[in-house]
């Protein structure tokens, strides 16, 4: 056993990690659900049942059972890829979460393709032009982003490019004339128009998304930026940098080539964060853009303790992030000689 | 900095070309899109749902033996899949003729066995709305005998007691009255669930629309019913969508993506109300407003201090200002336009007056109590307005607000002080608020008649509980409506319930769309009179 | 401690001897790296901006009932809805005829409480979990390390939420709920500079003298951790703060009639088109404060960070 090669005991000390935190997260997901002094058994049989209804639907859910039989049980089934049904769907919590997740998927990975085109630039200027106004800018442009309540810019952002402008698509994924009219393979509008080779819905899709996006990129674009510029500075207060301005290379040619080479690697890491951020879903942007996603759905599980929809919800949200996590720390390691 | 440059262009161009092609403005001209909060519905089958959302859906897809008409709502209940009927001498049985010729989505035909099934169905399956059906003794052990094929076009059912016929067929208009497709049900039926499940999320009736799809939260999706037998709806699709914010929906609405708003708030209606591409329907619902007092309570359960709390309510004051338009006044437990309904209103705002009574209550120096409140933006600006004018004469009032599953979960516990609910009918006959708010069997505890108003809040009230059970036997209509009059005015002085508003929905919708009625107090949504 | 003899008198005095390149003790030490730190802070126009700005919110908090030009809690339903300046009502009236400028000055009360309680309380425990993690190692490190992921790995709205409805809707228990969700960072930013410590000469040093683990955690460890955490605290501010708004937007937070912020907004939202001060007014209160509070963040960073002045 000794001769193991260190990159599979790597690989299975990772799964160790995943498999505790993903049980750790159920766990715990699992007793909230069950000291919330919300009655899982009204949300099905309405607050004019009789006692009986009342009580054939509490031995349906197994809420007689003893509180840990009842999450092995739960574990098993988890196991067996079956989540169970949601109890304000009628419908296979796996289909509910194959339904709005990719909604989510869309939304966060256009924010965070915004957030980085414009994020890490700013950043880097910043860097470079530290202390004087150009540094200034992008610190007030970027904070503006972090300091803002999304629930009122987003209604304003709606009010004044949708209502008044109409440069924009309104609420939703799409014009209501081009819902359903492509067919549904990854669930994400802009892929799946694309795939159809219809490029009319995909620039409606694209004149809806644009807003959300753009908001929730305004957001990772501000603490983008700000890492960008701390990782630069540390990088251009090195002794390379000079060594590199003394050979005569072009400015854009230190900054870009050499300082920048150097901070892609921790920049992978915070990207990461914030997409996995932004991955868990904003209920308050979800909701003000009728945007049906991950985000909103766990929060309506939730506040009607419909425990099997927050539970998938959780797993799958938990999942992303660790997921993520370990794939920055791969880069990380594939990429930083230090860290091998 | 090249780089920098090249990027922020391709993005300033991606930005561009995204924007500059302005959407399909106006919905289609055969497709109606309208704008509603549909995340209450949890199921499609009739026999199980009991939201508005989810009767608004069901009411156009599943005919009922007897339904109202959208054209006239106050003709009552009239003939929908039976023809006619016929009721015996004892007043226990009604014979129902069934109409000839009808057909289901899937082409089959509309039978007696199909009626038969749909309500033996209800029964059995026993799921939440079921009491409509079971309280004129039907169960799941008689059904096969009280609900009885006769041939193929007649059936009859037969209640344990007489009850007065407009009772039963008023009962039959609501959701749960939906005939389903017994043929294709009983295809997908499951370990002996009559359907049950395929039905939470597909339809089998014969209404005017099917549905197409349902996405929880999102949306769902109508097709007309070309051989709808009262002639094929001239909307060919209905959509609608789940918008939850007030301002979403009328900007969606100015801007022609869809025909109907069903959520605008009192501001966003006065808005539109001056766009001449727009206009707004006010319909008078059946929900009331109104708080409770917990008879637990040593100071809630003296007879002065109830009443000194109706006169210690701004009535027109909320109406008149944050209500405006959503509310009206309304002081009795029958909404306006049913059977036996009654317009006093001996109760005003009045601090003097509630001052005179709490002292002769022997609470001069007022007290503290607790308000539960959900947290719905209407109710939490009437707890505030309860909670100023309160203070007027001395009872500090401390709001409790809680999701609508916490709230409701202190209520059925009895472990309120004062209540602020709203009450919704379940079916268009008196007796359905009556019996919640004017009946109360046994007090006790271990009755948990959580499902009864009276019980919720401890009142105990044997006489009028009885004059309550009395009326639904009265098979004189005039004489019947003369009983609900005289219970709900004894009910207003004692009770301890404060009836304060009745609910007003305003909808905007564009003008060219004439013909939608939202089912008034009585029932639910009609699409296919639709026209624009 | 001579040199306390000699500091006193003039102004060039003080100032110099702050300054001094040789510092005689270790309080002048100390505290010539605090006016040092200072200089630079002061240099840095937006982070002073962020500092002038919270300062004044201290201020309107404490004279709260001087500053109010009415009772943020009187209705006048006959004057609801005011637009700003009409009826003696500067920033408006909402929409139970309450003055909007009084509510968000009391609101300011809310807002401190919240966020001095939750800055208070969070990096404690993160510190508490991170150094002892670190510290310890072993099975302690990955016991508390995998306890600190699952509670990363939690959509933190979600936390929040289910812990406000467990324990019912209040400015305490969302409190607790934000310090719930915003420890985990705090742990393991603890640890790692916990890691980097727990090797270093001096411990070592201080461990043969006999000092018990405990003692080096409190004494030697935690006093190393607090920069870089107070950096960090100041940064996530504005996320606590707009986190406690959004619970105040879902109806979580505090209670009506209490003015805090988000409820304020939440309130407001239904008149957002045309009555657009109720829900903005507050909005912008959030919005300024957030953004005094990550620009003083910005700039303690700049200036504390040890990566940075070790240059």
């Amino acid at each position: 056993m000794a001769a193991l090669p260190k990159w599979i005991k790597g690989i299975g000390h990772t799964f160790f990690t995943v498999l505790i935190t993903m049980v750790g997260l159920l766990f715990v997901t699992f007793v909230i659900g069950r000291v919330m002094p919300i009655d899982p058994v009204l949300s099905i049989v309405g607050e004019s049942a009789s006692r009986a209804t009342y009580d054939a639907a509490y031995r349906e859910l197994g809420l007689d059972k003893p509180l840990i039989i009842q999450f092995l049980l739960f574990l098993k089934d988890m196991v067996h890829g079956d989540f169970g049904e949601s109890l304000l769907t009628a419908r296979p919590v796996f289909q509910d979460l194959l339904r709005v997740f990719p909604a989510t998927l869309e939304l966060a990975t256009m924010g965070t393709i915004f957030g980085v085109l414009l994020g890490v630039p700013l950043g880097v200027i910043a860097a470079v032009r530290r202390g004087r106004w150009a540094d200034h800018v992008a610190r007030v442009v970027a904070l503006i982003g972090y300091s803002m309540p999304v629930f009122w810019i987003g209604l304003i952002g709606l009010l004044v490019f949708y209502g008044k402008l109409g440069w924009i698509g309104g609420p939703g994924r799409l014009d209501i004339f081009y819902v359903d009219t492509v067919p549904h393979v990854t669930g994400m509008i802009l892929v799946d128009s694309l795939l159809a080779g219809d490029m009319d819905v995909f620039q409606n899709a694209i004149s809806h998304i644009i807003l959300p996006a753009g908001l929730l990129a305004y957001y990772s674009l501000a603490y983008i930026s700000r890492m960008t510029r701390s990782f630069m500075l540390e990088q251009l207060d090195q002794e390379y940098i000079t060594t590199a301005r003394v050979k005569g290379l072009s400015e854009s040619a230190v900054i870009w080539r050499h300082a920048f080479g150097n901070v892609k690697v921790p920049l992978i890491t915070v990207i990461a964060l914030s997409y996995a951020a932004l991955l868990e879903g904003s209920v308050l942007t979800e909701t003000i853009f009728a945007w049906p996603g991950i985000g909103s759905y766990i929060t309506n599980a939730l506040l009607s303790a419909d425990m099997n929809a927050v539970l998938g919800g959780t797993v799958v949200v938990g999942l992303v992030f660790v997921c993520l996590n370990i794939f920055s720390d791969l880069l990380y390691q594939f990429f930083d000689p230090r860290a091998q | 900095m090249k780089r920098f440059k090249k990027l922020l262009l391709f993005v300033v161009a991606a930005v561009l070309a995204a924007t500059a092609v302005p959407g399909l403005a106006k919905t289609p001209p055969n497709m109606l899109v309208i704008a509603n909060r549909i995340d209450d519905i949890t199921t499609l089958d009739p026999a199980q749902s009991f939201e508005f959302a989810g009767s608004d859906l069901i009411r156009n897809v599943y005919g009922k033996l007897v339904n109202f008409d959208p054209k006239d709502l106050s003709k009552g209940y009239q003939p929908d899949l039976a023809e006619s009927w016929t009721v015996s001498e004892d007043g226990k049985t009604i014979t129902f003729k069934m109409r000839p010729g009808v057909k289901f989505h899937s082409g089959n035909p509309v039978t007696a066995a199909d009626a038969v099934f749909s309500l033996q169905r209800a029964v059995k399956l026993n799921k939440t709305p079921s009491f409509i059906l079971t309280q004129f003794g039907f169960s799941a052990e008689n059904a096969d005998k009280t609900i009885k094929m006769i041939d193929e076009t007649t059936f009859s059912i037969t209640t344990d007691k007489k009850y007065a016929t407009s009772f039963v067929l008023n009962c039959l208009t609501s959701t749960i009255g939906g005939i389903v497709d017994m043929k294709t049900v009983m295809v997908h039926q499951k370990d002996g669930d009559l359907g049950n499940d395929w039905l939470k999320t597909h339809t089998a009736g014969s209404g005017a629309y099917s549905l197409i799809s349902w996405k929880p939260n999102e949306s769902y999706m109508l097709k007309a019913n070309p051989d709808f037998y009262q002639g094929a709806p001239k909307m060919e699709k209905v959509v609608v969508r789940h918008i939850l914010e007030s301002a979403t929906q009328r900007l969606l609405l100015e801007k022609g993506d869809i025909d109907i708003a069903r959520n605008l708030n009192p501001q966003d209606i006065a808005a539109i109300s001056s766009n001449s591409e727009l206009a707004v329907d006010s319909d008078l619902r059946g929900r009331i407003m109104y708080i409770s007092m917990n008879q637990k309570d040593p100071n809630l359960s003296r007879p002065k201090v109830i009443e000194a709390l109706k006169y210690l309510i701004d009535y027109k004051g909320m109406q008149d200002s944050f209500l405006k338009g959503q509310y009206v006044i309304h002081q009795s437990f029958l909404p306006k336009t049913y059977l036996g309904a009654i317009d006093d209103k001996p109760y005003y705002f009045d601090v003097e007056k509630a001052r005179t009574l709490l002292r002769e209550a022997g609470v001069g120096d007022g007290f503290d109590a607790r308000i539960n409140v959900r947290d719905a933006q209407e109710r939490i600006e009437i707890s505030q307005s309860l909670q100023n004018t309160f203070a007027q004469a001395g009872i500090r009032l401390k709001i409790e607000v809680g999701t609508g599953k916490q709230t409701l979960a202190v209520y059925r516990a009895r472990e309120h002080q004062i209540y602020l609910g709203a009450w919704g009918p379940d079916y268009p006959d008196p007796n359905t608020n009556a019996a919640t708010f004017a009946y109360n069997p046994d007090n006790s505890d271990e009755a948990r008649a959580t499902g009864i108003l009276a019980w919720r809040n401890a009142w105990p009230l044997p006489e009028m509980s009885r004059a309550t059970k009395a009326a639904v036997q009265e098979t004189d209509r005039d004489k019947r409506a003369a009983m609900y009059e005289a219970i709900q005015r004894e009910h207003q002085k004692r009770s301890p319930f404060a009836v304060m508003f009745q609910q007003i929905e305003q909808t905007g919708r564009r003008a060219n769309v004439k013909g939608l009625n939202l089912g008034a107090a009585i029932t639910a949504v009609s699409y296919w009179p639709v026209t624009k | 401690m001579n040199s306390s003899a000699s500091a006193p008198a003039k102004t060039p005095g003080w100032r110099q001897w702050l300054t001094t390149d040789a510092p005689a003790s270790r309080r002048q030490a100390r505290l010539s790296a605090w006016y040092r730190s200072w200089l630079a802070f002061r240099s840095n126009p937006m982070a002073m901006f962020g500092l002038v700005i919270l300062l004044l919110l201290v201020s309107t908090a404490l004279l709260a009932p001087v500053l109010a030009p009415h009772d943020p809690f009187a209705q006048n339903l006959s004057t609801r809805l005011s637009a700003p300046g009409a009826n003696g009502y500067l920033l408006g009236s909402d929409t139970l005829g309450r003055d909007i400028l009084s509510r968000l000055i009391y609101g300011s009360r809310i807002t401190l409480y919240i966020v001095s309680l939750v800055a208070l309380m969070a990096p404690i425990v993160g510190l508490f979990v991170g150094t002892a993690a670190g510290y310890l190692g072993g099975w302690v490190d990955i016991v508390l390390m995998r306890i600190t992921d699952i509670f990363l790995a939690f959509p933190r709205l979600v936390l929040a939420l289910a812990f406000v409805s467990a324990l019912g809707a209040g400015i305490e228990n969302a409190v607790l709920a934000i310090v719930l969700t915003a420890w985990p960072p705090y742990a393991r930013i603890a640890r790692a500079e916990t890691l980097t410590i727990r090797n270093a000469d001096f411990i070592h040093a201080i461990r043969l003298q006999g000092a018990g683990a405990l003692r080096v955690i409190t004494r030697h460890i935690w006093p190393l951790c607090i920069s870089s955490l107070v950096i960090r605290v100041t940064l996530d501010m504005a996320g606590i703060i707009l986190t406690a708004a959004g619970l105040g937007f879902l109806g979580l937070g505090a209670q009506p009639p209490s003015p805090e912020w988000g409820a304020m907004i939440s309130a407001g939202r239904k008149f957002i088109l045309d009555h657009w001060w109720v829900a903005t007014m507050p909005g912008l209160a959030i919005f300024i404060v957030s953004l005094a509070f990550n620009l003083l963040g910005d700039g303690l960073r700049d200036v504390l960070d040890p990566k940075k002045s070790a240059r």
